[in-house]
């Protein structure tokens, strides 16, 4: 067994010398999106930004495309209709042929609530079971909380993220870029 | 950005004034999460008096429905031709109070309705204490709510047959668990971003971790933002088709049966209509106690009550409207036992019942027209009040006024409540506001990151104009 130190660190990704990004601080949205915006007229493609609330805007600036989140919904919502006419389909035409009152065993008409109510049900679960695994969450750690004041980012901060896996990221140069665009504070964070 | 905030004329300033007044983002963070955070021992006295005394009453409800359990169904008033009486007059009272909630989070949100931010959060825990409360009726008027599982397509040995799908009562079953699974969904993306400023104020170790688990790790990333506003747009997206279907099912109920009164095409919108009113009045008690007990004045203004009254005002026309229109069908008909059903609904046994919902439903909303009651607090937590047990009369004319005397005058009845009917009702009260005021205290009662969006949106537009002071 390898037990070298080193090759360990760098297998958890763990080191003095592995840098997350640079973070810059901005004390209002349209200040961050205009930085954005600039940063990325740069030639930066890994951005991203922290903020209290969705900031209108910070998508176009930074680049980050449109959600994926409206697929997923409509293919298990269609899912969904497809349970519920299968359930009462087998219930009533198949496994319990019972004649009520009598009406048909099976027909669309009487099946539009439930088969709307699963849809819903099923749709649902998809948007906020989706919406979380699109964000890669839950998760624990992330190299962003190392920042001295990631915590003001559900507060009152606006944060514009430089990636170190930016192909035109040097810690130096993207810290004096954020510094050039109006950042109050900029700091190279570890991760 | 394209969009470039024009600012707004001062002279309009009494009529569109800012909806919030806060200093900054941080003033905001830290005025909402005071309310959470405060030290457990050292909640106001107050809160405790109230909360056991609402706990109480939660008790009384635990010990009605094992007194139930343990005797049986008949302890309620429920009889012959009175099968349905308080438990679903109950029911379809509490389902109907849930409405307003997702009204407030959903159709508002898809109408970009900003005022709905101070007020979206609480309306949406209260129709899920709404909801839970409904539940129990039904599960109890069963007999046997060991055997609930009867209800839901599940394989088991000891039914042996299936659910009829051809029933409407199978349908509500879907769309009452529907509903509150996707209200709690809802509301609990809604958390997710509060939580995590939660737990980046947090200075306990148990606090952080509590609040760091129930927040998934949220970080406020402008991807993570792209993602959630897409999945809230397409919960409001589909909780507005929710929330209308829900009480159209829960009229399918009765309008798909053969009993005048109940067979009626009218019964989904006015249902509907019904509903939303009886939830915003019911909204509206909780809101006026938490702005003046927790000082939310800043938060939900004169305007945001104003705008819930106009609501009230709209939705109690519709009812008004509704019952015209049944009275004009029973006639129109020519349909003799409708029109009796509808004759004795107004002048036989219980007039007193419809006559009450009639006041309350029809004529003391429409104060509201006038803009000085719509504005004095007073005034509109009276008439929430009034409208609450006007519908609560409303189910309980349709229910029971058309059972007690249908087809054949041999079986004509009369149904009287037992106190173990009246003192399940009331329980039912303190637990929801048991859990209300649990909610209003351990979570953010106000969505703090919403609230921001439109505080950003409002510094821009009003350029620092101050909005009038407001004499209530």
């Amino acid at each position: 067994m390898n037990l070298d130190p080193n090759k360990i660190r760098e297998k958890l990704g763990l080191g003095d010398d592995k840098v997350y990004g640079v973070i810059g601080e901005f004390d209002d949205p349209h200040e961050l999106v205009h930085a954005g915006r600039k940063i990325r007229e740069m030639g930066y493609t890994k951005l991203d930004a922290m903020t209290p609330f969705p900031v209108h805007g910070i998508d176009d600036a930074l680049g980050i495309p449109y959600s994926k989140l409206g697929w997923i919904v409509i293919v298990i919502g269609l899912c969904g209709t497809a349970t519920a006419l299968g359930l009462i389909y087998y219930v009533g035409a198949i496994s319990d042929k019972f004649v009520i009152g009598g009406k048909p065993l099976f027909d669309f008409t009487f099946s539009i609530p439930v088969t709307f109510e699963l849809t819903v049900l099923f749709s649902s679960f998809a948007a906020v079971i989706g919406m979380l695994a699109l964000n890669g969450l839950p998760r624990l750690y992330h190299p962003s909380m190392n920042y001295q004041a990631a915590h003001r980012a559900s507060d009152d901060k606006f944060l514009l993220v430089i990636e170190a896996d930016d192909p035109k990221f040097s810690p130096q140069t993207a810290a004096e870029h954020l510094k050039s665009v109006g950042a109050s504070t900029v700091e190279v964070v570890e991760g | 950005m394209s969009d470039v905030a024009i600012p707004q004329n001062p002279q309009l300033m009494h009529v569109n004034p800012p909806l919030i007044r806060a200093k900054d983002y941080h003033d905001l963070s830290e005025q909402i999460s005071a309310i959470v955070e405060g030290d457990v021992l050292k909640t106001p006295l107050k809160y405790w008096i109230t909360l056991s005394i609402t706990g109480g009453i939660t008790a009384l409800l635990g010990a009605m429905l094992t007194y139930l359990v343990a005797t049986g169904i008949g302890v309620w008033g429920n009889n012959r031709p009175i099968g349905w009486a308080w438990d679903i007059t109950n029911f379809v009272f509490w389902i109907g109070i849930g409405h307003a909630g997702t009204l407030i989070s959903a159709i508002l949100f898809l109408f970009r309705q900003k005022w709905r931010t101070s007020i979206n959060r609480s309306a949406e825990a209260m129709t899920l204490f709404a909801v839970m409360c409904a539940g129990i009726f039904p599960l109890f008027h069963t007999g046997r709510p060991w055997r609930a599982y009867w209800l839901f397509p599940v394989p088991n040995t000891d039914l042996g047959m299936w659910q009829n799908f051809r029933s409407p009562l199978i349908w509500d079953v879907f769309a009452v668990s529907t509903y509150l699974t996707v209200s709690a969904l809802f509301w609990y993306t809604g958390l997710i971003p509060d939580l995590a400023t939660l737990r980046d104020r947090a200075v306990s170790k148990v606090k952080q971790i509590v609040f760091g688990a129930m927040s998934f790790g949220w970080r406020g990333s402008a991807r993570h933002w792209r993602n959630y506003e897409a999945a809230y747009l397409i919960l409001a997206g589909l909780s507005t088709p929710l929330v209308l279907s829900v009480h159209t099912i829960v009229s399918f109920d009765f309008a798909t049966s053969v009993i005048p009164g109940w067979h009626t095409t009218i019964f989904p919108p006015y249902f509907v209509a019904g509903a939303i009113f009886s939830g915003f009045a019911c909204v509206m008690p909780l809101l006026i106690i938490a702005r003046w007990s927790l000082n939310l004045h800043n938060l939900i203004t004169l305007k945001h009550l104003e705008n819930m009254n106009k609501i009230i005002m709209v939705t109690g026309s519709i009812v008004g409207y509704a019952y015209a229109c049944e009275f004009f069908i029973a006639w129109y008909s020519g349909n003799g036992y409708e029109r009796f059903a509808f004759i004795n609904r107004a002048f036989g046994p219980y007039y007193w019942a419809y006559w009450t919902m009639i006041t309350c439903n029809v004529f003391i909303p429409q104060l509201f027209w006038i803009r000085a009651l719509r504005r004095s607090i007073p005034v509109m937590f009276i008439i929430s009040i009034t409208t609450n047990i006007g519908m609560w009369f409303e189910r309980f004319v349709i229910i029971v006024t058309s059972l007690h005397r249908d087809f054949m005058p041999s079986s004509w009845g009369y149904f009287r409540p037992t106190w173990v009917d009246m003192c399940t009702f009331t329980g039912t009260i303190g637990l929801f506001l048991t859990l209300f005021l649990l909610f209003a205290r351990f979570l953010p009662m106000i969505a703090i990151s919403e609230v921001k969006g439109v505080l950003s949106y409002e510094k821009e537009h009003f350029k620092g104009q101050e909005a009038p002071v407001e004499v209530a």
